[in-house]
């Protein structure tokens, strides 16, 4: 099983679901992420597990929220377009806090935009994207090792809080080829899924929902909600940190444009620059103490993106105004360079070493 | 004294949120009788629309998920298909399923998802204060119709069971209505048919389009209502069998 | 750091038109590199441009894990038809080498002296080899041989996991024409 392979980030995240244990898969073509739908019409029957092509993303994250209902490990996956047409049924999701995975592939918008590699719903992921009071956790894999790597873990996150996870990838990383290697982890130790519908043989029977009339049911269930994320965001942070003890500046990005800052930081460094790099692989909950604690020692932050800012907004938060943050970020496909980003680490470090 | 009626167990002892004469109460009770004959309340899971019968988990004694508006369907494909040897139905308001969930009711057809669907045709949207369906009549006064349903601005009346009738993936279609004894007598033999072939683990979607009164909506009385579905409703949507094709053999290929 | 054993970062751009196994021979290195042990990364252009006409993928090959995996300036620039080598002849990189499919590039294109240029009739040397479909290795070969990075031998041990298995009984073939495109730099040195 430690053997390297070469596999693009759609079929090797593909893969790495089926490993999870991924009892079933639903989705709709959409590009850049139709090889995850073909690998699954492949590989699912041949493990005796479910496989539908949906009429459309609506279909396929409702064909989501029944088998999930049922306690089944469950995931669709699409792309930008087709993840907004899915929103009303995360939202019932976490309102019914229905355990799922959904996995985006984004591409450029808004609208239709195009099929090339973007980072533009950020927002959407890790601010709940449909209606009402949740959050669904975000993760940001920057390399297609980490997105086989996150499989397992999204689908273990969802069944322990009762929550989709989104998994947030780019055209890139769906497309790109690197070698991997499937790491079979064990699962975390998981509550048992007693809430399941399973016909009410012998038991009183189970309702799962997400309307809460009573006056003050809804509000008490939003509390309960909310008591959850919080455990969410104190025991499930990821983050990774790279040379922030001296850094002067920390270029701070997540996914594909976090492989890019990597090489500028690096670079930096070579030209005696003192850069570090703060990479949030959980996007929600998100690193907020780890910036707010590199706020403290350090003169300012670049974000980096493939967006016109989103995640720059959540640093500010966890800045909380204590030093400038600086955002770059290209848009519509568009990726910044290594040497447009460090270009601007020399920009904004050159002033400060001359005071 | 001697019983000659009682509560089904399934159905549960209690008061339902239902208008005084709404037809929703008689198919409830019809699919809690259907579900303790065949014994399968085991392994029923029932999925409860977006429509007055939001709440039908607080009536039916079985296991119950409330969906999105319209999307029953796809929710019970995902149920089924995870769960082959349990009996999934829907139950489905006109405006759930003919208007918002067309598209999901139609592919769960198309692909012959083995599952029921309980379709409660009122031709209005009852929930949100009715409002105009796909199925409103023509000429019918509704919140959005004032002068009438008018098939120049509104269309004609949407026959969805015809249109379902025929995909070969729905094996059963039927139209009953909830509109006095002999009728609902009938519409239970319906119901429990499509329970039937879905247990028996027959090729299709089996669906019992149901006729139902909303005396609230229609400004009529209970009784009224029901001489509503006989003479006016079964002008535009006519009763019986549409389709049974529960003799169909297995296909595989 | 050109052209030496030693070479320990490499970025390769394969563009030619559909139907040129131009992916393929993009999939083949990167799983040449992979077996050699070396980092990779392997970007296809996708969508509707792959259609379009032109089809080109984006291969870097480390030492060390690989920043962004596309390809600005190329170290190595593989062209199979014209239009790609107007495309992408003048993003090359100073000191980098150029092979191009002679058979259909009739013009010697107009570069920086330190560039190095291959021109390799791969078309021709396929037809010969009873099988035009495999110009694309012809290319490789000459491409392995030139750079020294990745060896021929090592590229034909990859060919069975990387052509589809319904195509298996072209292996043979296909291991031919790498080395004839191999022989082809070692003759013209
Ligand atoms: C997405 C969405 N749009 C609109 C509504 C509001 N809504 C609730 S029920 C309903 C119509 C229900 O009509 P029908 O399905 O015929 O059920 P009935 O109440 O008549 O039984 C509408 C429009 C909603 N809940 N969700
Ligand atoms: S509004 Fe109509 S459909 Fe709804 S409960 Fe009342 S009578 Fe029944
Ligand atoms: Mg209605």
């Amino acid at each position: 099983m430690s053997e390297r392979i070469l596999m693009c980030g759609n079929e090797a995240l593909a893969e790495a679901a089926i490993i999870a244990g991924c009892d079933a898969y639903f989705g709709y073509p959409i590009t850049p992420q139709n090889e995850i739908t073909a690998y699954m019409s492949k590989r699912m029957p041949e493990e005796g597990r479910v496989f539908v092509q949906s009429e459309s993303e609506l279909a396929a994250i409702n064909m989501v929220f029944g088998a999930s209902a049922t306690g089944k490990r469950t995931m669709t996956s699409s792309s930008s377009p087709g993840i907004s047409l899915m929103q009303e049924g995360i939202s019932y999701l976490a309102g019914a806090e229905l355990p799922s995975v959904i996995v985006n592939v984004m591409r450029g918008g808004p609208g239709l935009g195009n099929i090339a590699p973007s980072q533009g719903d950020y927002f959407q992921a890790t601010r709940g994207g449909g209606h009402g009071d949740y959050r669904t956790i975000a993760l940001g894999p920057s390399t297609v090792q980490e997105l086989v790597d996150c499989m397992p873990l999204a689908f273990d996150l969802a069944d322990q809080y009762r929550i989709p996870v989104v998994v947030l990838a780019d055209g890139i990383l769906g497309q790109m080829m690197e070698p991997i290697v499937f790491n079979k982890k064990p699962r975390r130790s998981l509550p048992p899924k007693d809430w399941a519908l399973t016909g009410a043989k012998g038991r009183e029977q189970n309702i799962v929902r997400s309307l809460w009339l009573p006056e003050g049911s809804l509000e008490k269930h939003n509390y309960k909600l909310q008591a959850k994320y919080q455990q969410v965001q104190k025991n499930e942070v990821l983050c990774e940190q790279y040379e922030v003890d001296d850094a002067e500046i920390i270029v701070i990005a997540y996914g594909v444009a976090a492989r890019i800052v990597r090489s500028a930081v690096k670079k930096a460094r070579q030209e005696g620059i003192k850069a570090g790099w703060i990479r949030p692989i959980t996007l929600w909950p998100f690193p907020t103490m780890q910036i707010a604690k590199a706020a403290d020692e350090l003169s300012i932050f670049l974000v980096v993106e493939m967006s016109m800012g989103q995640m720059v907004e959540d640093v500010k938060l966890a800045v909380a105004g204590k030093v400038p943050v600086v955002f770059y970020g290209r848009a519509g496909g568009g990726v910044p360079s290594v040497d447009q980003v460090l270009e601007k680490i020399k920009q904004l470090t050159i002033p400060v070493k001359k005071q | 004294m001697k019983t000659v009626f009682t509560r089904t167990p399934t159905l549960k002892d209690c008061l339902t949120h239902y208008c005084p004469g709404c037809g929703h109460s008689i198919a409830h009770r019809l699919i809690a009788e259907t579900i303790d004959e065949l014994d399968i309340r085991g392994r029923t899971i029932g999925i409860a629309p977006v429509g007055c019968a939001v709440l039908a988990y607080n009536y039916l004694d079985v296991d119950m998920i409330e969906v999105a508006h319209g999307r029953a369907p796809a929710v019970a494909t995902g149920m089924k298909r995870t769960n082959p040897d349990k009996i999934i139905f829907s139950y489905q308001g006109d405006g759930d399923l003919a208007a918002i969930g067309t598209g999901e009711i139609i592919h769960a057809a198309h692909r012959g998802e083995q599952i029921t669907v309980i379709f409660i045709n009122n031709a209005v949207f009852g929930m949100t204060g009715g409002q105009m369906a796909p199925t409103t009549v023509l000429g019918q006064t509704t919140a959005t119709t004032q002068q009438g349903r008018d098939a120049a601005n509104e269309g004609y009346p949407l026959q969805v069971s015809e249109l379902l009738a025929l995909l070969p993936g729905a094996i059963y279609v039927e139209r009953c209505a909830l509109s006095g004894p002999a009728q609902i007598q009938k519409a239970k033999k319906a119901i429990k048919h499509a329970f039937e072939l879905q247990i028996s683990g027959a090729q299709g979607l089996s669906l019992v389009e149901l006729l139902s009164t909303c005396p609230t909506y229609w400004r009529l009385s209970p009784v009224k209502a029901m001489e509503w579905i006989e003479n006016e409703m079964t002008k535009v949507f006519p009763l019986g069998k549409l389709k049974d094709e529960s003799q169909r053999p297995r296909i595989s290929v | 750091m050109q052209n030496t054993k030693q070479n320990s970062y490499e970025e390769i751009i394969v563009a030619g038109f559909g139907g040129q196994g131009i992916m393929l021979a993009g999939r083949l290195l990167a799983q040449t590199a992979m077996k050699a042990g070396k980092e990779v990364t392997y970007m296809p252009s996708y969508g509707a441009e792959v259609r379009g006409g032109t089809a080109n993928c984006m291969v870097i090959i480390a030492d060390e894990p690989i920043a962004s995996p596309l390809v600005d300036k190329p170290d190595s620039l593989i062209v199979m038809n014209k239009a790609s080598l107007n495309k992408f002849a003048s993003r090359l990189k100073a000191g980098g080498l150029l092979v191009m499919n002679s058979s259909l590039i009739d013009t010697k294109p107009q570069l920086d002296d330190s560039i190095e240029i291959i021109a390799i009739p791969a078309d021709e040397i396929a037809v010969e080899l009873g099988n035009k479909k495999i110009a694309n290795m012809v290319a490789l070969g000459a491409y392995f041989q030139k750079r020294g990075i990745l060896s021929p031998d090592t590229a034909a041990a990859c060919l069975p996991d990387t052509i589809a298995k319904r195509y298996h009984k072209t292996l043979p073939v296909n291991t031919e024409a790498i080395h004839r495109g191999a022989e082809f730099t070692k003759d013209n040195e």
